[in-house]
């Protein structure tokens, strides 16, 4: 008898399944038992480390001045940023939950891929060049640009600090609990394992070994999922059609599987998920991060260009990897068995499959899949890519929060400018240690509970909080720090309280009979909320400070266009 | 920096990249948003035409709906960088130039 993601945890997916955090965290629903050891996994999995930690050592003798520390020297293409930017984002959640998605729903699960693709045009679009021209190693370089440092760096902080924990428990949680299910390794250790590796990688490497171990987990990802597509539609002579029919013959839910079904039912929900993803994506601490590691707005243009194709083509390939789920899994072996559905379940029902019989719950159909394709060698290799992915989402979530903690909050506000760069890499390389543990220990305590929601309250936060205040500094030369500040809480604010009274949490999660907010996703109301707030608070300031924030505005338009003064690359 | 900055602004190639740049990104960027929030209002709104199905077969319009949004976010970025890397660069480059 294997083990089984509870019956709480699949309901717990159900009623989340509007937001995002549903499908990003969506490998951390419920309680899991420990798997079999899986020998080849963990092999493989060790030798990631070990490149890793070789790369981190190389890392570690070429990291010297804060602009290494935090930006890899400003000496990463735009082709490699890309491919990072792409391994930031292509979390393991997002992998094994949307292949998840698609397996039990089919169309829908292209609806979220499209959902946090095309933020990244408008990122290209209107952020990327001016904010790689503006800012040196965070994004409230740029959002404080020409105004009063210690209330922006506080706000910008604390906006990047929420972001940073809510995805860093969701993350540290889901790793435990796939790592349990995929190794047959205890909770404990898989958390104590991600936290020193992340620390090490942070404190020893920073930025250079970040982005080098999420290059490489984003070859490893898109390689393995690219096989697995492949090795899918090889068997129907690479006919989709061929798939889908044979799909909608072996699914309960037959041809509805072709069409959207009830995951977005009114048009509020619909637009206020889209506009957190859109936007949610270009206000993420460690993404903005990404793009101050290029040499110049011409470099970080192409990265995006570069992440987007990637990033893409990736959520195509889930696509195909949950309709193989759906043939693979849920038709019979040439024995007449079902190798991964669960016995007693399929006995139960007659011997007529559906996919919530999977052994492992819906988040394990893309690794049965790779079991199916490709034996059990290459379902060790992407067991040990999931958890490679975990690691390295996690390394740069962790160095977002401490650059947010050593840059904004110790240099600049408690220093006030005057700390050395070498106390400056002391506190934010202290800080990840502090990260590190906190987050083990956050991961330890939170082992039961359903965090899944917490990536959608990063998303949001992130979307009503730090994007309106970046765009608005960049574009709007009225903008005052009284307005900044104020619309940067007020988002913050509204975002998680309204969270908090939405049905995930306050109904799913605290257990009342019914939400006050009825939205699980407030983006719809905290964003324009919060650029509201920003214009209201900015135009009524007359004090001197705010016509001297107003008259700066041209220095900083003509930096942001041209890049006159801009930040280079070092020159080793 | 500061009669360089003088200079920039009263160069007109300086209000030329800025004006040609900035239509051509937000014209990018409704482009997008239009795509993306049609795809959404079919999804509220338009079931029952994504899930129509091509012909005689069982794909539904739905799949090369979507996969027309994920190839156009591509594409779009594409044709952005293609002109910022070219033409806005090298006006850019002129500019700097001029100012020196």
């Amino acid at each position: 008898m294997r083990s089984l993601v509870n019956r709480v945890g699949v309901a717990a997916v159900a009623a989340s399944a509007l937001i995002p955090a549903s499908v990003h965290a969506a490998a951390v629903e419920g309680a899991v038992q420990k798997q079999a050891t899986n020998f080849s996994a963990i092999v493989m999995f060790l030798i990631f480390v070990l490149a890793t930690l070789g790369i981190t050592y190389w890392a570690a003798r070429r990291t010297k001045s804060a602009k290494d520390f935090y930006a890899a020297g400003g000496g990463i293409t735009g082709f490699q940023n890309g491919l990072a930017i792409a391994g930031d984002y292509m979390s393991a959640a997002s992998f094994l939950g949307i292949a998840g998605l698609v397996y039990t729903s089919g169309f829908d699960g292209l609806i979220f891929s499209v959902g946090w693709l095309v933020g990244w045009p408008i990122i290209l679009f209107l952020v990327a060049e001016r904010l790689r021209n503006l800012g040196k190693y965070t994004f409230a370089d740029v959002a404080s640009y020409r105004f009063q440092q210690t209330p922006m760096r506080t706000m910008a902080a604390c906006g990047s600090l929420a972001t940073v924990t809510f995805y860093l428990i969701a993350q540290m949680v889901g790793a435990g609990k796939l790592i349990q299910l995929l190794f047959g390794m205890d909770y404990l250790w898989a958390v104590v394992i991600v936290g020193v590796l992340m620390i090490a990688y942070v404190t020893f490497g920073g930025m250079l070994a970040t982005t080098w171990v999420q290059i490489i987990k984003a070859v490893l990802l898109l390689s393995g999922a690219s096989f697995m597509a492949f090795a899918v539609l090889a068997k129907f002579g690479f006919s989709p059609e061929a798939m889908f029919s044979t799909a909608v013959q072996v699914h309960p839910k037959a041809t509805a599987i072709m069409a959207p079904g009830a995951l977005i039912t009114d048009p509020i929900s619909a637009i206020s998920l889209g506009m957190a993803l859109m936007f949610g994506t270009a206000g993420l601490p460690h993404i903005l991060m990404r793009f101050f590691t290029v040499s110049d707005a011409r470099e970080a243009r192409k990265s995006v260009f570069y992440a987007t194709g990637f990033i893409g083509y990736f959520y195509i390939l889930t696509f195909i990897i949950g309709f193989g789920a759906i043939v693979l899994l849920l038709a019979p072996d040439a024995t007449g068995a079902y190798p991964f559905l669960d016995a007693a379940k399929l006995a139960a029902a007659g011997g007529k499959p559906n996919p919530a019989m999977i052994i492992g719950g819906s988040n394990m159909a893309a690794i049965h899949t790779a079991h199916a394709v490709g034996g059990d060698l290459f379902f060790g290799f992407i067991s040990a890519v999931a958890f490679a992915t975990i690691l390295a989402v996690v390394a740069g979530l962790t160095l977002a929060g401490a650059s947010a903690v050593s840059h904004d909050l110790y240099a600049s506000v408690i220093a006030r400018g005057r700390a050395s760069e070498h106390d400056e890499i002391r506190v934010s390389k202290i800080t990840t240690v502090v990260i590190g543990i906190v987050s083990i220990f956050l991961g330890i305590a939170f082992e039961n509970q359903n965090v899944a929601f917490m990536v959608g309250l990063a998303f949001v936060i992130a979307a009503s909080a730090n994007f309106p205040v970046l765009l608005m500094s960049m574009f709007w030369g009225r903008m005052t720090t009284r307005g900044a500040v104020l619309g940067g809480w007020i988002g913050l604010i509204s975002s998680v309280t309204l969270l908090i009274l939405g049905p995930t949490v306050w109904k799913s999660v605290l257990g009342n009979p019914a939400a006050i907010f009825p939205y699980d996703n407030p983006g719809a109301f905290t964003i324009p909320l919060s650029f509201l707030a920003i214009w209201f608070f900015s135009i009524t300031d007359n004090s001197k400070a705010a016509q001297d924030e107003r008259e700066a505005y041209k220095a900083q338009y003509i930096r942001s266009q041209t890049g006159l003064g801009a930040e280079g690359a070092s020159a080793h | 920096m500061k009669e360089n900055a003088q200079r920039i602004l009263a160069n007109p190639k300086f209000q030329e990249l800025v004006q040609k740049r900035s239509a051509f990104a937000w014209t990018l960027s409704i482009a997008m948003l239009v795509i993306y929030f049609g795809f959404i209002l079919l999804v509220a709104f338009g079931k029952g035409f994504l899930g129509t199905p091509i012909g005689n077969g069982v794909t539904t319009w739905g799949i090369p709906v979507g996969l027309f949004t994920i190839i156009s976010a591509f594409v779009l970025t594409g044709i952005y960088v293609h002109r910022a890397n070219g033409e806005f660069d090298e006006l850019n480059r002129q500019i700097m130039e001029e100012s020196k």
